[in-house]
């Protein structure tokens, strides 16, 4: 199946919650650099309430909103720099004219989900110049799918190319997803997409729901680093999505990388999956082979992630675990 | 009473209606004409239901008719009060502006009104300004180098109509504007927001100033002066929060109760713009009375 599903990767502004808004400057330009080619449509950089988001009430950031994204866009090439923008918190004159010209080509214009009026100015702004301007309804649980349907006509009119509806609160069941995005995507001429929270332990579930029902954008974070208890894990979404026979275009190992190495480090709590039990999971194999792979892999200074890949080759079953001695020495002996 | 100061009111949104009820019970002032842009709109019906006179013609039915009124209440937009402004300055009228155009003098009654008092265009900020710039000028007093203050504005989104939605940026330009230059602040930082929840919110704003060892007694003492100043005029006002030290900020939060005119009494970002604008007016009026 071809797939037309772009990612949105919310991992340097969502995250930024998770650290009290305090990203350094090194992350993003190593984040950006390494994750420049892994498929990305857009990395959405900045405060985790967005541009202008910056305050004591809702905290400070370490620097300047603008030398963040000019730091992101000197380390991108092939993937597009994005901003979220909540219309007064941030304004055109004083964050968005700023923001594009530091490089920002992407748009999530955010409002509270009744409240799609609220980006009226923001919208004929950017739409002026700027074809990917979405709309983003936070808090999307508040209200039903009719409800988001009215309002979803309403930033159509605007000139929105599409609309992310962000569960902000984690609140929102399967059934509310499969029937708000069906409901959005047959009604409408937008692209429709979905922001998840793990706060139910559904963020990954309703993203995938999401897709099911025709949702073509889904904004999520790796390692689902981000506010409370965290986002739609990009690399398990990837995964699941591979798994089930629709893979993205995304270089998915590369992400394994990117999250054990420069986003775990930095998370004050892990809140996602390790790659390498999405790699468990992925490869079929009985969950509690981790503590023997992690051992072997130790002893024989290998990925445990190829040994995961190997024992599902061989489809090895509870029990089996005396495998993975074996199979690290040989991918050892392979390595040298 | 005698004579009344004959007011028109520029728009017909929520500002306008609210302006125009509230105005009935004023023993200075009477609208003397309501002036919208379509004669079916909800406002206008409201004025006719009242027997005020109404038109819809816009700044054209002042032009016509410049008899028609002594003061102009502005409640348009930003954007059309750039183009109202010179032409009610031409026709000699006072003008009270409601949008958070900026082009007048900056007014809060309880820090200036005298002065205000003596020049043709007062502007009104924005709900938020009236509402919070008052705790964060009292603030100031008593800490007068302050360099920073933050302003929480919460909005019931259902008293805050597509006018205000349409000049959400002057809307925050403004009122930190006016923050910065009545505190003498650095910079003064707003941050909004609508709350759509059912039955609404009440108005809310909340103060953060950045201050490290604060007199939190004396801030006290000028915090209740100035609520009980404003009370005199928006009896709804009051201090729900504070003044408290936490953040390195001292805290202070208000909410508006509105006295349910137009709409409901959630709607107190009406009431503290409409009752600053027709203090200021009862002001000039015992002054040309």
């Amino acid at each position: 199946m071809e797939n037309n599903i772009l990612i949105f990767d919310s991992t340097l502004r969502d995250g930024s919650h998770a650290i009290d808004q305090k990203l350094e400057l090194t992350t993003i330009a190593d984040y950006c650099r390494e994750i420049d080619d892994c498929g990305m449509h857009t990395v959405m950089v900045g405060h985790g309430n967005g541009l202008g988001g910056s305050s004591i009430h809702g905290g400070l950031l370490k620097f300047d909103e603008i030398e963040m994204l000019r730091t992101a866009k000197a380390n991108l090439k092939k993937t597009k720099l994005g901003v979220f923008i909540v219309p007064g918190l941030g304004t055109v004159q004083r964050n968005l004219i700023p923001a594009i010209e530091a490089g920002a080509e992407v748009f999530n214009v955010a409002t509270n989900c009744t409240e799609a009026t609220g980006t009226i100015s923001h919208v004929n702004f950017l739409t002026q110049k700027f074809s990917e301007v979405y709309v983003v309804f936070m808090m999307c649980h508040l209200a039903n799918a009719p409800t988001l349907l009215e309002q979803a006509k309403i930033i159509e009119e605007y000139g929105a190319k599409g609309l992310i509806l962000m569960d902000s609160a984690g609140a929102s069941t399967p059934e509310m997803v499969k029937e708000n995005i069906s409901t959005l995507v047959n009604g409408t001429s937008l692209k429709i997409g979905f922001h998840a929270h793990n706060n139910l332990g559904l963020a990954v579930a309703n993203s995938y729901t999401a897709i099911q029902e025709g949702a073509t954008i889904i904004d999520g974070t790796m390692r689902g680093f981000g506010a409370g208890s965290g986002n739609c894990q990009l690399e398990a979404f990837a995964s699941l999505m591979k798994k089930t026979g629709k893979p993205l275009p995304i270089n998915l190992k590369k992400m394994f990388n990117i999250s054990e190495k420069i986003i775990r480090p930095i998370m004050p709590r892990d809140c996602g999956i390790p790659a390498v039990n999405i790699a468990s999971g992925m490869t079929e194999i009985f969950s509690a082979f981790i503590i023997p792979v992690r051992l072997a892999a130790e002893k024989y200074g290998v990925d445990p992630i190829d040994i995961f890949e190997e024992l599902g080759r061989r489809r090895a079953a509870p029990g089996q675990e005396d495998l993975t001695l074996e199979i690290a020495q040989s991918l050892s002996k392979e390595k040298k | 009473m005698g004579k009344k100061l004959r007011a028109a009111i520029l728009g017909t949104g929520m500002i306008a209606t609210d302006l125009l009820i509230k105005l009935q019970r004023c023993e200075l002032i009477e609208c003397s004409i309501f002036i919208g842009r379509r004669e079916d709109s909800e406002g206008i019906k409201i004025a006719k239901s009242l027997g005020v006179a109404t038109s819809a013609k816009g700044i054209e039915a002042i032009v016509e008719n410049p008899d028609i009124c002594d003061i102009v209440f502005d409640a348009t937009s930003a954007g059309a009060h750039l183009t109202h402004a010179p032409i009610l300055e031409k026709l000699g009228k006072l003008t009270l502006d409601l949008t958070p155009s900026k082009i007048g003098k900056m007014c809060v009654p309880t820090i200036n009104l005298d002065e205000c008092l003596c020049c043709s265009n007062i502007n009104f900020i924005t709900c938020a300004g009236q509402a919070s710039i008052p705790l964060a000028h009292a603030i100031s007093k008593i800490h007068p180098n302050i360099e920073y203050f933050e302003i929480v504005t919460a909005n019931p989104a259902q008293a805050v109509g597509m006018g205000s939605r349409k000049n959400v940026d002057e809307y925050v330009h403004t009122t930190g504007d006016a923050a910065e230059l009545f505190t003498g602040a650095t910079k003064c930082k707003i941050l909004p927001t609508l709350n759509s929840t059912e039955p609404p919110m009440t108005m809310r704003n909340t103060v953060y100033a950045l201050i490290e060892n604060p007199d939190l007694k004396e801030i006290s003492k000028a915090v209740a002066e100035t609520e009980r100043e404003i009370k005199k005029y928006a009896p709804g006002y009051r201090v729900v929060f504070g003044p408290a030290y936490a953040k390195g900020c001292v805290v202070v939060a208000v909410e508006v109760e509105g006295a349910g005119d137009y709409l409901p009494k959630y709607s107190g970002n009406l009431d503290i713009i409409n009752c600053a604008a027709i203090k200021t007016a009862e002001g000039y009026a015992k002054k040309v009375l």
